[in-house]
């Protein structure tokens, strides 16, 4: 699915409703692209951990800076080395849904 | 001891030393009002919740201090919006506590919901939603600790109806949310500075609201004294710099001076503190010191690389690396960059018309009526642009003004909180006839407080700094930049109760003296030329040496 070079960034969150809200609203409000997120409680719900799909570009550092001003978000490391197909075994997923 | 939950703000804002919070009551915030009448805290009550959040702004802008601003849910709350949204484009820190429908109400369209959380992510540093009265002990501490640590900015709490009525017992309460500790700069990073400093022939500072808010303006002038340097301001940045130094080229940018914007164009090395290469200030940005190295420093890591990749760069506070950078330089003259600088000013001399009518002789002569500590708030327009390059800024917090956001409205409601958090000193609002209506209803607030505030009005019947771009870049087709019906501004003070009355300058300088002899609330309504431009104007897209000098003219 990759055209374009992606790389995925991991933020640990503070669990909370609006959180994703404010991430989410980060992204479109500074008109970063996002590709895919995924999210899942760790910590007995204490927190979240997220898995962001971005452009590699030139942008990504301006986006890892502005994620780090966030209150919510605890850490975030861009991660070169993860593998990018569990987003694309998402894609499998909802094509043959 | 019980508290309830909107008993337990009062105490929690009273121990952030919150003394003053304007705002106005609604049905969601009813139960914080309740108990603010029972408090030690002084309300003001202001007619428009918009003007509530520039109240605090004006407290906080003039102060450095953190300032508090109230508003119920739903309209009350979208009101507030634009003042919030202001206070974080220019970094400024205040807490906005708005009422919600109870929780049990929330999500069912109830009557005054709206999703305040949502709408306010945004336009603030952080906001809250409060799910139970114990979290207000977290919520209001970390709420200020945000506001004040690192870029200063705006954090809303919103609290529903019910947990505003929950009770709880405490044995104790919270300590005050403070600012953390600033980061500090690597050493290195600042020798380094401290050669790049040397090597350079040409050095500029280019210093903005960062330093202001840092309070390292003692630090700016000791290093341009120190080594020679010459330095520019942003908007956000006059008072920075003595007015009078010989090395103060004043503000850059779209209305900068010809000698300002040159001397950009020509350094070799651009010092940027406290500063973020806003497009009003750049111009272009390929033309903007195309020859220079950069160094930059500002306590926001964001705004580094944003918009220009510099060559030496610190997150960090500005005064505390100025003060180490100060003890690194090598003192020096700079004679030949100063020399060059000189020569410019002979060659592009700053001299407004001689006409005497002309709005910015209007600010630098109501400048010479001001009391030496007077502050002034200024509108939004020309008469902003007017302002900034004519009245003399001698301290910073002395001129505030809507710089990032651009709020026409603003400068009434924030003298009003300058003048409530400076009891002792004179308050100018510099206003245009266009930015006046947007918050005018603000002095029926002014005339039940009796603050001493001189409402100045450049009054040219237009939306001036429109009808300017529409003459200049839209072929003089002028369209909504007029205004036809013109009101009686000297009369509608009056009607608030307010002394008002209509002048031109400078035939009426003596009525201008009376009026600004008598302490209290005045208003001026004063004529100046429909037709007039700022000048100089780098035009849109454009570089900031191509700017436009006169009507049709380029320099």
């Amino acid at each position: 699915m990759n055209s374009l070079p992606n790389t995925i960034v991991k933020l640990m969150v503070k669990n909370h409703p609006g959180a994703m809200s404010h991430i989410t609203g980060l992204f479109s409000r500074r008109g970063f692209n996002l590709e895919g997120i995924l999210c899942a409680p760790v910590a007995g719900g204490a927190e979240s951990v997220m898995y962001l799909l971005v452009r590699n570009d030139e942008r990504l550092e301006q986006i890892v800076k502005q994620l780090r001003k966030l209150y919510d978000v605890r850490s975030v490391t861009v991660q070169d080395d993860l593998d990018h197909t569990v987003f694309d075994r998402i894609e499998q997923l909802l094509n043959d849904a | 001891m019980q508290y309830s939950g909107a008993s337990l703000l009062m105490e929690l804002l009273s121990r952030q030393g919150i003394g003053i919070v304007a705002g106005i009551p609604g049905g969601a915030n009813l139960p914080i009002y309740d108990a603010l009448g029972q408090s030690d805290l002084r309300h003001i009550l202001v007619r428009h919740e918009q003007a509530g959040g520039f109240l605090a702004q004006g407290m906080a802008r003039s102060t450095g201090k953190a300032a508090a601003c109230f508003a119920t849910s739903g309209p009350g709350a979208v009101n507030l919006l634009t003042a919030i949204a202001d206070a974080k484009l220019d970094s400024v820190p205040i807490v906005a506590v708005t009422g919600q429908v109870a929780s049990p109400l929330i999500g069912t369209d109830a009557f005054q919901e709206v999703d305040t959380y949502g709408m306010s992510i945004p336009v603030t540093k952080h906001n809250f939603l409060v799910r139970s009265v114990s979290e207000l002990l977290e919520v209001v501490p970390e709420a200020f600790r945000i506001a004040l640590s690192g870029r200063q900015g705006p954090v809303l709490i919103d609290i529903p109806k019910d947990v505003q009525q929950a009770r709880i017992d405490l044995d104790s309460l919270p300590a005050p949310g403070v600012a953390d500790p600033p980061p500090e700069p690597e050493g290195g990073l600042l020798a380094s500075m401290a050669r790049l400093i040397a090597s350079a022939e040409r050095p500029l500072l280019y210093v903005g609201g960062g330093v202001v808010a840092s309070g390292a303006e003692e630090e700016v002038r000791a290093l341009s004294a120190a080594c020679g340097i010459p330095v520019v301001c942003t908007l956000m940045g006059l008072g920075i710099m003595d007015p009078d130094d010989p090395l103060h080229l004043g503000m850059l940018g779209m209305h900068g001076s010809r000698v300002t914007n040159l001397a950009v164009d020509r350094a070799d090395l651009l010092i940027a503190l406290g500063v973020r290469f806003d497009d009003r200030a750049t111009g272009s940005l390929a033309g903007f010191a195309p020859r220079a190295r950069v160094i930059h420093m500002d306590i926001d890591e964001a705004e580094i690389g944003k918009i220009r990749r510099p060559d030496i760069s610190a997150g960090c506070d500005v005064k505390r690396a100025l003060w180490r950078l100060n003890r690194l330089v090598a003192r020096t003259t700079r004679e030949a960059w100063r020399a060059e600088i000189d020569a410019l000013r002979r060659e592009y001399p700053v001299a407004l018309p001689a006409d005497d009518s002309h709005p910015g002789r209007l600010a630098a002569a109501l400048a010479e009526a001001a009391p030496e500590d007077a502050i002034v708030t200024v509108d939004v327009g020309q008469h902003q642009m007017w302002a900034a390059q004519s009245w003399p800024v001698r301290r910073t917090r002395s001129f505030l003004t809507s710089g990032g956001l651009g709020t026409m409205g603003f400068a009434l409601p924030a003298a009003m909180g300058a003048a409530l958090a400076h009891p002792d000193k004179t308050v100018f609002v510099l206003s245009g006839d266009g930015s006046l209506l947007m918050n005018i209803q603000e002095l029926a607030t002014i005339a039940e407080n009796n603050l001493d505030i001189k409402i100045c009005v450049f009054n040219n019947g237009h939306l001036g700094l429109v009808r300017q771009q529409q003459e200049l870049f839209y072929g003089k087709r002028y369209v909504a930049s007029r205004f036809h019906a013109q009101p009686d501004f000297a009369a509608i003070a009056r009607g608030f109760g307010i002394p008002g009355s209509r002048i031109a300058m400078p035939r009426d300088e003596g009525a201008l003296a009376r009026a600004l002899s008598v302490k209290g609330p005045v208003l001026l309504d004063i004529a100046v030329p429909e037709t007039e431009n700022v000048y100089p104007m780098v035009p849109p897209g454009k570089s900031n040496i191509e700017s436009i000098w006169s009507h049709g003219g380029n320099a």
